[in-house]
């Protein structure tokens, strides 16, 4: 069984988190798209706080035999990989999307410059 | 050597005037020898329209390639060889060329040679003709550390196409109707050549290397530093194995 305490602190820790999720998205801070990963880390971590024998259980499948309460860690560690590898992509996505705004606008704006120079006399 | 680049001239004439064609100049910081090049190519083939795209110099190249009678497209913020490349490749699709003679603008490329390279490509021989340091014309051939990358890359990429590659990062090339279509949809980003020549492969055009001389910069100084290219080398070396296991080369975007 997981300390009382551990279960406790884990438990408050996680509501926060996902309150705190929440606040950001309705104060439209944080898209939903990267808030959803958020709300599932809170979520599984609030479980895993909970469920009292659920730690000690998942430390026997993975062979944590001295202090069970470490599954929480590991748990917390792999979904705040997951959530920096999604922003990874979310950066490579926009640094290409930059990429073309860039081109576009440097194109457009030679051929504004091209159509200018015959009307110039127009104002 | 003059006569038979004469009579090659000649011959080549023709068919060459037929098409629309444009020279693509890259440049980043560049304004000491962007005039200079614009020039040169000016000489070799006067119909050609020169395009020199600035990619966010601070030293006014812009301006200088301007008034050397260039037209310019200048980039807001520099975005890498890569994607200056890519812009020209755009607009060259966009505005009907056929051919694209890319030339970098620090002067290491001699448009005289330009001439042994559009061959090839307007005898319809090869879809993109690159112009090689290593295949046999003595010339400035880039310092020691640099020459053992390319010479690493080299092997790298002939083992991936199949095919003996000498200069994988020569970006003295030229380039139909064909290849001007698939750059513009795609094109890797920052030290693109060597990834370019893959893709070149797996997209079945034809690519063939000419011997050419390079010449040592005129001015400026090089985009790419000593850790900067060992990033590089990770970079492309990372680039092009993960390529191999892309079941199509699908373009990010499709050129309008």
């Amino acid at each position: 069984m997981t300390p009382l305490t551990v279960s406790i602190a884990g438990a408050v820790a996680s509501v926060l988190l996902v309150l705190g999720v929440l606040e950001l998205i309705r104060k439209r801070r944080l898209k939903e798209r990267y808030a959803l990963l958020w709300l599932l880390t809170g979520l599984a971590l609030l479980v895993l706080s909970l469920w009292r024998d659920g730690l000690n259980t998942i430390a026997g499948w993975v062979g944590i035999e001295t202090y069970p309460p470490a599954v929480l860690f590991a748990v917390a560690t792999l979904f705040i990989l997951l959530v920096l590898l999604d922003y990874s992509t979310a950066i490579s996505k926009l640094a290409d999307q930059n990429v073309l705004l860039a081109q576009r606008l440097a194109l457009l704006e030679e051929r504004l410059r091209g159509r200018k120079e015959p009307g110039e006399d127009l104002g | 050597m003059a006569e038979i680049v004469k009579g090659e001239r000649q011959a080549l004439d023709a068919r060459l005037r037929s098409l629309r064609r444009l020279a693509l100049v890259p440049a980043y910081n560049e304004a000491e020898s962007v005039g200079a090049v614009i020039a040169e190519l000016r000489a070799v083939d006067p119909d050609m329209e020169i395009l020199v795209i600035d990619d966010g110099s601070q030293d006014g190249t812009a301006d200088v390639a301007s008034a050397a009678g260039a037209r310019v497209i200048r980039l807001p913020f520099n975005l890498g060889i890569g994607g200056a490349v890519q812009t020209g490749f755009r607009y060259a699709y966009e505005n009907g060329f056929e051919l694209v003679l890319r030339v970098d603008g620090d002067g290491q490329h001699d448009p005289a040679h330009a001439l042994r390279l559009v061959q090839p490509v307007v005898a319809g021989e090869a879809d993109i003709a690159v112009g090689s340091r290593f295949a046999g014309i003595e010339g400035y051939r880039s310092s020691r550390s640099r020459r053992l990358g390319i010479r690493l890359l080299a092997w790298t990429v002939s083992l991936l196409v199949g095919e003996r590659v000498t200069d994988p990062t020569s970006g003295f090339q030229v380039v139909n109707r064909r290849g001007i279509a698939l750059f513009a949809a795609d094109y890797p980003h920052d030290y693109p050549e060597v990834e370019a020549t893959v893709m070149v492969a797996r997209h079945h055009l034809r690519r063939v290397e000419v011997p050419v001389a390079m010449r040592e910069r005129w001015g400026g100084r090089s985009s790419i530093g000593a850790l900067r290219s060992v990033y590089y080398m990770a970079k492309v070396l990372l680039a092009l194995f993960v390529g191999l296991f892309r079941r199509e080369v699908v373009p990010a975007s499709e050129p309008r």
